[in-house]
């Protein structure tokens, strides 16, 4: 019978291996749906993985890339800090739409002012929005022990009614004939996350995201604070002793996820995406979830699962409009790369013995 | 990203337009679909139409889709990404594609782009719509005339120009049926959410309406009132067929076949410029689906001839006198409503009681 | 703008109804919360069911089997976040996540030839005398059998929770996974259990959308309510009874502010349909001051490592 043992630290060769077998897995499988679903498997898995990297029109779809990974990254890095303290932020979603909001909400109450202020305020604001966000559930938890995983969550229910009734209300274009949505703030210069350097994609959330891989990178490995998150989540009761205020870290760690969270949604509604509409959060906030894990928590593997993230996204579509496969085709594909990735986890954390079974 | 790369990325419009060129290739037509192609609905009739370009034009055209498209960055990317791969005419499907489909047309000015229910246009960049309260006006009449509770409901989506006209016309039709008619509508607040729409419709018949018209695109209030048993219901975006003969007494259809293929003609013969359609009968966008014997014959020829006279031009549905809910004037006798009052529209006319949301 | 248009005894009853799908699958997730495991794949697990439930029915023209494959195919579904989660011990808030993300996709591939398709009917029971006594008649006996199958649930799994020796071990293991193995208990085996229980309820609550409250096929038409369920088992603090209440204030709502519209009585909806969620955080909060927090265990691992 198999046993499985678990390794006194994670094997380093599994750390990197275990991604390149899920991704190969993956190949087969989703090659297989493919195939079952009448289209060559071959040309349908290159052009997921191939195209958007080393394709025809490789040079528009690498800085898109960083457009569609940067959100992720950005969040991804907040979660990961929060996780490995054992603080289980699930609500990023609404801490995105919520950030989104007031970032927006500063510019459009300042339009048309055409000042060099405005956009910072909007980054400052869209940041404090999501950190009030995820202060409900980080003070509902210190205060009476409630479960920040549901509070959380239940709170991306409540932005997304806000965010409606943002679009449908005050924040109605009111030069917009009457449809749903804010002012785009992509024709309002002062307010616009323009692209640093035309064409390349680098907006300042995709520099935003570059800043907190450093930050978490360098506050986990140097700082007293990274120390204190490590340790709490490998060993809370010795990191009692070792002074830790449980209180403090939840509302610091819910703090930073949620203001990370609160920019990308900033970012994203000033620039990609340019208005607030009823449908403006596409899931980011759950993908980040999900990205954190394939990262390994870890800031280095955040952000490469992010644009790893990015790359199915965009190659799925290419895959879509080229190869005419369904949508529900690639998002298959990907809850498969997922699963797999999830599962040769295992090989990081156990070794797998062939063993007699004991009689317990 | 260096030098190289920017260069590239500029003069790929260029370098595009020139392989596109070439003859003989088929043209190739993209579409941008707001929802997956299955949701029986507002997508899966631009499909069909889609299909239907496929049909009229075999080998000559080669189309292309994508489904399922979030409004804003992403579809900005779709639609880049179509341009890109040498697609001749782009058509984007929702409203909320405006201003992507703006930006990807600046960048691609050899490309023709089809925007839906937009209002904005580019010397490569047409608008079309369909004028879908002719549609309305004969279903507000057939409902005038088939209710005997005189309360008829309405499942809006979201408040907006398009809803609120469709509302109005089917509203001063119904009333011309028949005078005592009453009005109560819900807001769904949703485009497709069958479960919702089942329950606004249980909720509006509960309350006594035995007519329910839907701006809503599920079938979820036709099986409602089938299990009602004797509410009458009416086909949205595409025909609602399988709930024939009854409760779906009749039905507006989406028919963007013919206004496709037109502009794929146009392409391919050079002809294509910019425009702003607003379609109804006449042009066979709005399509009046077949109309049952559930209705009694005398009511079906004055819907049909309520038809006819908006096809052929000589009534307008908004044709005065009509006064705004407020008791205000805003159509003199004989006067008809502009097309710009209409693309704004944001009251209701006399006699209706809610007030609009907002 | 009268609000004497609402009948509250056929709003009772289609509250009732509306009720339903969400109630059966929390009451799913309620048996896996309570063992331990966290599964945030409802939403994927009850869109699956609602297609297997849909074809089944459309092909064999009996709705009862078709309800039989949408447990079977919501089990299925939820095996493989089973497998992930408790033999290859991966987190359960990312397969969970997968799991919901897989099972759209599956769905929709699965029902690309049932698109305007009409199912078979689900009869509604008819009880001769009883459905005619007034206002009881309508709203307790003049349903189709899902319905009772649903408040039967909650009785039969409140009683096992409680009074069973299972039920007992099932609710030692969500307490403490590490006691429960010491005692001897065969922890991974009764997660197995439990999360083939949810995932079967789920799709049980997925067909109930397809085959009767809408009833048709369409792409992503469970439209969040595998969320609403989760929402559910968390506002019920892990108990069936308040399940059962939850899933009639959440459904409750929904219909009300409808039916208030209908009257002609203008409400925010937005805000409206907000107070569910911020119900449930406020019970949460009073619930920690009360005895009943969310199983320990939940959520986190176990690996057996005598």
């Amino acid at each position: 019978m198999l046993r499985l043992e678990r390794r006194p630290q994670p094997s380093r060769l599994w750390t990197w291996l275990a991604p390149l077998l899920a991704v190969l897995a993956t190949m087969v499988a989703g090659g297989l749906l493919f195939a079952l679903l009448g289209k060559n498997p071959y040309e349908a898995v290159a052009t997921i993985f191939w195209e958007p990297l080393f394709g025809e029109f490789a040079s528009y779809y690498r800085p898109q890339l960083l457009v569609k990974g940067a959100p992720l990254v950005l969040i991804g890095i907040g979660l990961g800090l929060g996780f490995r303290a054992g603080i289980w932020n699930i609500g990023a979603e609404g801490q995105y739409i919520v950030g989104a909001l007031t970032g927006a909400g500063v510019g459009l109450a300042v339009y048309p002012l055409d000042a060099w202020f405005v956009f910072p305020l909007m980054v400052i604001a869209g940041a404090l929005g999501g950190w009030a966000w995820a202060m409900i559930p980080a003070l509902l938890k210190v205060r009476f022990g409630t479960n920040e995983i549901l509070v959380s969550l239940m709170l991306v229910y409540v932005a997304e009614e806000l965010l409606a009734a943002m679009a449908l209300g005050p924040m109605k274009n009111p030069e917009g004939m009457g449809f749903p949505g804010s002012r785009n703030l992509q024709q309002y210069p002062a307010a616009h996350n323009a692209e640093i350097l035309t064409g390349t994609g680098m907006h300042w959330g995709v520099v935003a995201a570059l800043i907190a891989v450093i930050f978490a990178y360098v506050l986990l490995g140097r700082h007293i604070l990274g120390y204190h998150i490590r340790l709490s989540g490998q060993a809370p009761r010795a990191a009692r002793f070792a002074g830790v205020r449980p209180a403090r870290l939840v509302l610091t760690c819910l703090g930073i996820s949620g203001a990370l969270a609160g920019l990308a949604g900033m970012f994203e509604v000033s620039g990609p995406a340019g208005q607030v509409s009823i449908d403006f959060n596409v899931g980011y906030g759950f993908t980040a979830i999900i990205v954190a894990f394939l990262g390994r928590l870890h800031p280095a593997g955040i952000a490469l699962a992010g644009l790893l993230m990015a790359l199915t996204y965009i190659g799925g579509e290419i895959a879509q409009s080229n190869l005419g496969l369904p949508a529900a085709a690639i998002q298959m594909f990907q809850g498969m790369l997922l699963f797999f990735l999830l599962a040769v986890d295992l090989f990081t954390n156990f070794r797998v013995r062939l063993r007699k079974t004991e009689v317990a | 990203m260096n030098i190289k790369g920017l260069l590239a990325a500029a003069g790929l419009a260029t370098g595009l337009a020139t392989a596109a060129a070439a003859q003989d290739d088929p043209t190739k037509v993209g579409f941008i679909y707001v929802g997956p192609i299955g949701d029986g609905g507002w997508t899966y009739e631009h499909d069909k139409a889609r299909l239907a370009v496929e049909e009229h034009f075999g080998d000559k055209v080669e189309t292309v889709y994508q489904e399922s498209v979030p409004e804003g960055a992403d579809a900005e990317r779709a639609i880049t990404q179509m341009a890109l791969q040498g697609a001749d005419l782009i058509f984007t499907t929702s409203f909320g594609f405006m201003e992507p489909t703006l930006t990807v047309a600046r960048k691609f000015p050899d490309v023709k782009f089809e925007h839906a229910t937009g209002y904005k246009t580019l010397p490569n960049v047409s608008t079309y719509s369909a004028r879908f309260y002719e549609g309305r006006a004969v279903q507000g009449h057939i409902a005038g005339k088939m209710t005997e509770s005189d309360i008829i409901g309405y499942i809006a989506s979201y408040p907006i120009p398009e809803v609120i006209r469709g509302i109005n016309s089917a509203f001063v039709h119904a009333r011309e049926a028949n005078p005592d008619v009453e009005f109560k509508i819900i807001w769904a607040y949703t485009w497709f959410d069958p479960a919702k729409e089942a329950d606004a419709a249980t909720a509006l018949i509960e309350q006594g309406a035995d007519v329910i018209l839907q701006h809503t695109d599920s079938t979820a209030p036709h099986a409602a009132a089938e299990k009602a048993g004797d509410v009458v219901t009416f086909g949205q975006a595409s025909d609602m067929a399988e709930y024939k003969p009854f409760p779906r007494v009749s039905s507006i259809i989406d028919n963007w076949a013919p206004y496709y293929i037109d502009r794929v003609q146009a392409v391919m013969d050079g002809t294509w410029e910019s425009q702003q359609v607003w379609h109804g009968i006449d042009e066979g966008m709005v399509e009046i689906g077949e109309i049952t014997d559930a209705v009694p014959d005398e009511v079906k020829q004055e819907a049909l001839a309520l038809k006819e006279s908006m096809a052929s031009g000589e009534y307008h549905p908004f044709t005065g006198p009509l006064k705004k809910k407020d008791g205000s004037a805003w159509l003199a006798e004989g006067e008809t409503a502009s097309d710009e009052t209409l693309l704004g529209m944001d009251f209701y006319v006399e006699g209706l009681e809610a007030d609009i949301p907002q | 703008m009268d609000l004497s248009s609402i009948n509250p005894v056929l709003l009772l009853a289609s509250l009732i109804v509306a009720a339903t799908p969400i109630l059966v699958a929390a009451i799913g997730e309620l048996v896996v919360e309570r063992a331990g495991v966290l599964n945030l794949g409802v939403e994927g697990m009850m869109i699956t069911g609602a297609i297997c439930g849909f074809a089944v029915a459309v092909e064999t023209g009996s709705p009862a089997l078709g309800f039989l494959a949408a447990a079977a195919g919501g089990a299925a579904l939820s095996g493989l976040f089973a497998a992930l989660t408790q033999f290859a011990l991966a987190n359960q808030v990312a397969s969970g996540l997968a799991l919901t993300l897989f099972g759209l996709g599956l769905s929709s591939l699965m029902g690309q030839g049932y698109v305007g398709v009409k199912p078979p009917a689900t009869p509604r029971l008819d009880i001769p005398l009883l459905g005619d006594i007034p206002v009881l008649g309508r709203v307790v006996f003049g349903h189709d059998l899902v319905v009772y199958l649903g408040l039967a649930l909650v009785v039969v799994v409140w009683a096992w929770l409680k009074f069973t020796r299972a039920g007992l071990v099932l609710r030692a293991v969500g307490e403490n996974h590490d006691a429960a193995h010491a005692l001897g208990y065969k922890v991974v085996r009764l997660r197995l259990l439990a999360i083939g229980f949810g995932g079967a309820c789920a799709g049980l609550g997925g067909a109930y959308i397809s085959l009767v409250r809408v009833p048709q096929w369409t792409e992503g038409m469970t439209a969040g309510a595998g969320w609403i369920a989760l929402a559910l088992v968390v506002f019920a603090s892990w108990k069936p009874g308040r399940v059962l209440l939850g899933a009639w204030l959440f459904g409750g709502v929904t219909v009300l502010q409808l039916n208030l519209q209908a009257a002609g009585i203008a409400i925010p909806v937005e805000y409206l349909s907000m107070s569910p969620y911020l119900i449930t955080i406020l019970v949460l909060v009073i619930m920690s001051a009360d005895r009943s927090r969310a199983p320990a265990s939940l959520g986190r691992i176990f690996h057996a490592s005598g």
